[in-house]
């Protein structure tokens, strides 16, 4: 008999060519809290995924109490005593919390039995329920709970626990550590996924660090500081900073004071009190983990969401903050949203007709009384492709045959063809290759030497040094002051992306 | 096994226009066992249901009258799905403008000239249009599905006209049938050809046209379209959902009630309780058949016409329920909804994954 009771070896996982987990070895002792982190993208859930049998591993082999073991699916991990936290629960609202606890479990259920042993089992490890309320009614926490109850009712000997904190208030959270110590204490093993690096600090007893989906740490988190968690996670090869002279301070453009905004969803994070002030002629970019607030801050500028926003917001001067996204357009902003295929274009559009969806209100001729001026948009589309290299199969196609990097640079030059005054990015190169990259970077750069501002919102921290002026970041929907490249590094960054600069004020939090 | 419906990564054009045909082509061969299985000679019963219809110049101006309400409607209701709409309540938009058309002539029964005519056709369209504003309120407001309650709400237009038909619009001198008095002169529709045919045949058309340009033409239908296929992009690009479910159901509601107070001054003359044979319903098979397309629409509403006229043939020439209309319709409805899906998706066997 082994001591560990989960052991990930040698293991290997490939998408096509692109391995997301590499020769990946983590072991797993009873008892054990184990954190997992890495940025996005470093591999951590396709590792999770595989231990939880919803991924098979294309080479290597995982050993359960020392047995090699093959998890074929979910139901089998299940078998085994493996349970799992997802980021994103998986509840009906429209059913109460013993109903949706039932769903999970196989055979049929003594509904009577179920409450009794769910109110037994969360008044034990403090995490209070009650059965018969309907999901609906309840807080992002208490759903989280209801998804540990499922497990701990199937008694699990490893809890994998993706990102438990990123949608709790920071009460919730400490309930939380207690009932994770306490299970510890009863021997169950359990794996950890964070970007919250104090968090993992007071919590774990080891970590380990993934990079481009390879191992590049164990480390004893107690021993380390979060500086140093955070220099493991994003690298110490770090790109050179760009020199390029800064720009001369030119008038602010953009002009966020106090904005707050709701969250966008029950997974969103909600923008509390966010002050910026961007002028012409710089990049500022802004960085942090997914779903910190970065898409509601999209919405706040943009103007697509205004329900509930409060705050001042000005473009060029003029104060918008409840006016919509066309007013704004009119004002000489322009949007590039994260989302390019429904959102930024309309995917059974040909591009020319997607030339009109952000254009129509702001272009001269674009629409004359009523009606569409198909000939200027085939135009303009035809501008767009040629100056930025957009590849089509034939002549005007829809958005959707292009591939990723070619439809990003046809949503961004689309915004830069108009020479705005104000553009705003959300995630300008997100999954686009190497070299539709570099154009898009270098047109950003260019528009802000022109006299424009620019704000890009991206979790590329390479992508930010090379381009930004000054960056800022947002964590759990605040954002910290703009600081100039120069006097930053990634470490400070990543201290700030866990965090750290995060105005404690408990409460408000919740709401 | 099991089997699954995998998405395709292309879908053929072509396939996309010859989805209809396709479907009325599985809908005859369906027909063709039901009326066998019925011990009628399919052969026989398909002329006198889908051909004889047609081979007459009466009946192809029966057909006008039958397809003219049809197109209207389905128009109205191809540009509402094309916005992911679901107006589901044609039927009492169409209901509530043949009650507000009708109330000038009822009412002000010596009112006789020009401006009559145009102001029952007005009233007909606001009433439709008025109807249809409830559920785009409940929708806007509260959040409310629209297909239900612009389904649940034909019935209660219904029993409303029924009310008001049975009692205080009664014609004192009809007998006490359940029936309005006979419209007369200005109050009722020019006629066309021999005499059924009427201007509502042209409404129709000038519809069809209108809608066309709309939809292909202007802001507005670049609009419909970019909020019925990608709605963030429609926020993103700054059109207002509230204010398209607005238009959309207006807009059907008001072609519906037009459709209504047509059927009323055109062929009937008067409020009766049974003021269309589901016209409002069978628009919506219309619309889908004519691929949310003003044009398709028209060609749609001409065959779906068809349907109903077939339908009366059969009943006198072969003795058959007058239900098989809407068991055609309801097939037709079927296929087309199937071929559609199968141009977007394959069908794919999975066998279990060996363990």
């Amino acid at each position: 008999m082994s001591d560990f009771l989960l052991e990930a070896v040698h293991i290997t996982k490939k998408f096509g060519d692109f391995a997301a987990n590499d020769d990946v070895t983590l072991r797993l002792r009873p008892g054990e809290i184990h954190a997992l982190l890495g940025e996005n993208g470093a591999g951590k859930s396709t590792l999770v995924k595989m231990m939880y049998g919803a991924l098979q591993p294309s080479e290597g082999e995982l050993r359960w109490r020392g047995e090699a073991a093959r998890i074929a699916n979910p139901a089998a991990a299940r078998a085994l005593g493996i349970g799992m936290v997802f980021q994103h629960f998986s509840l009906f609202e429209a059913l109460s919390v013993a109903e949706n606890i039932a769903l999970a479990l196989p055979g049929d259920t003594d509904m009577k039995g179920l409450s009794a042993r769910i109110e037994r089992v969360s008044r034990e490890y403090g995490l209070p329920l009650e059965p018969g309320a309907l999901v609906a009614d309840l807080s992002v926490g208490q759903r989280q709970r209801i998804e540990i109850v499922r497990c701990l009712l199937q008694e699990p000997s490893l809890l994998i626990m993706d990102e438990p904190t990123a949608v709790l208030t920071p009460q919730e959270a400490d309930q939380l550590f207690v009932t994770l110590r306490r299970l510890a204490s009863e021997g169950c093993a359990i794996l950890y996924i964070s970007h919250r690096l104090e968090e993992v600090k007071a919590l774990c007893h080891e970590a380990t660090v993934l990079r481009l989906g390879r191992v590049v740490a164990h480390v004893d988190p107690k021993q380390e500081t979060a500086a140093s968690l955070a220099r493991h996670m994003v690298g110490i090869d770090v790109a050179a900073v760009s020199t390029r002279t800064a720009p001369a301070p030119g008038e602010a453009i953009l002009k966020l004071d106090r904005v707050s905004l709701p969250a966008d969803g029950p997974f969103g994070t909600a923008l509390r009190d966010v002050s910026l002030e961007i002028s012409g002629g710089e990049v500022v970019a802004i960085a942090g983990v997914a779903g910190n607030g970065q898409s509601e801050l999209f919405d706040a500028v943009s103007g697509e969401r205004l329900e509930g926003l409060t705050g001042m917001i000005s473009i060029a001067g003029h104060a918008c903050a409840v006016r919509g996204i066309k007013a704004r357009r009119a004002l000489g902003a322009a949007f590039v949203p994260e989302e390019r295929l429904g959102h930024g274009a309309v995917p059974d559009f040909p591009l020319s007709q997607n030339v009109i969806l952000t254009r129509f209100a702001v272009d001269d001729g674009m629409v004359r009384r009523g009606l569409v001026n198909l000939g200027l948009a085939g135009d303009v589309a035809g501008r767009v492709s040629g100056a930025f290299d957009v590849r089509t199969s034939r002549n005007d196609p829809e958005a959707r045959s292009l591939s990723g990097g070619n439809l990003q640079k046809f949503v961004i030059g689309r915004e830069l063809d108009r020479k705005p005054r104000l553009l705003v990015v959300n995630q300008p190169t997100w999954g686009v290759d190497a070299g539709a990259a570099a154009v898009i970077r270098q047109a950003l750069i260019d528009l802000a030497r022109d006299g424009s501002a620019v704000l890009v919102i991206s979790q590329d921290l390479d992508e930010i040094f090379a381009i930004a002026d000054r960056i800022a970041v947002i964590s759990r929907g605040q954002l910290s002051a703009a600081t100039p490249t120069a006097k930053i590094d990634r470490e400070a960054i990543g201290l700030m992306m866990a965090g750290a600069h995060e105005v404690d004020d408990g409460g408000r939090a919740a709401s | 096994m099991r089997l699954v419906l995998e998405r395709r990564a292309e879908r053929s054009r072509l396939m996309g226009w010859l989805s209809p045909v396709v479907a009325v082509a599985l809908t005859l061969a369906t027909g063709a066992v039901i009326f066998s299985l019925m011990g009628l000679d399919p052969a026989r019963a398909l002329y006198v249901y889908f051909l004889e219809p047609v081979l007459w110049w009466w009946s192809l101006e029966e057909l006008v009258v039958k397809a003219a309400p049809l197109v209207m409607i389905g128009v109205g209701l191809a540009v509402c799905f094309r916005a992911n709409v679901w107006n589901i309540g044609a039927e009492g938009q169409l209901t509530m403008g043949a009650l507000f058309g009708s109330a000038l002539p009822i009412l002000w029964h010596e009112f006789q000239s020009f401006p009559v005519m145009v102001l029952m056709l007005l009233m007909g369209a606001l009433g439709g249009a008025l109807y249809a504003a409830i559920p785009a309120f409940l929708r806007t407001r509260f959040g409310t599905n629209e297909i239900l309650t612009s389904l649940m709400l034909v019935y209660v237009a219904q029993l409303i006209a029924d009310w008001f038909i049975r009692g205080p619009w009664r014609d004192p001198q009809g007998f006490n049938f359940p029936k309005s008095v006979q419209f007369e002169g200005w109050q009722l529709l020019p006629t066309l050809g021999d005499g059924r045919m009427h201007l509502g045949a042209g409404l129709a058309l000038v519809a069809v046209v209108v809608l066309y340009v709309v939809m292909s033409r202007t802001l507005k239908g670049f609009e419909v379209r970019v909020v019925g296929t990608a709605p963030r992009a429609g926020t993103f690009a700054g059109f207002s959902s509230k204010r398209m479910v607005w238009f959309c159901l207006l807009l059907s509601g008001g072609l519906a009630g037009l459709a209504g107070i047509c059927e009323v001054a055109g062929p009937s003359g008067h409020l009766q309780p049974a003021i269309s044979p589901g016209y409002g319903f069978t628009a919506i098979i219309v619309a889908f058949l004519g691929r949310l397309n003003p044009v398709g629409v028209l060609v749609a509403g001409v065959m779906l016409g068809i349907s109903y006229l077939g339908g009366e043939a059969a009943q006198i020439d072969l003795g058959i329920s007058d239900k098989t209309a809407q068991v055609f319709q309801g097939i037709l409805l079927f296929f087309i909804l199937a071929c559609d899906t199968l141009i977007l998706y394959r069908i794919r066997l999975l066998r279990p994954q060996t363990a």
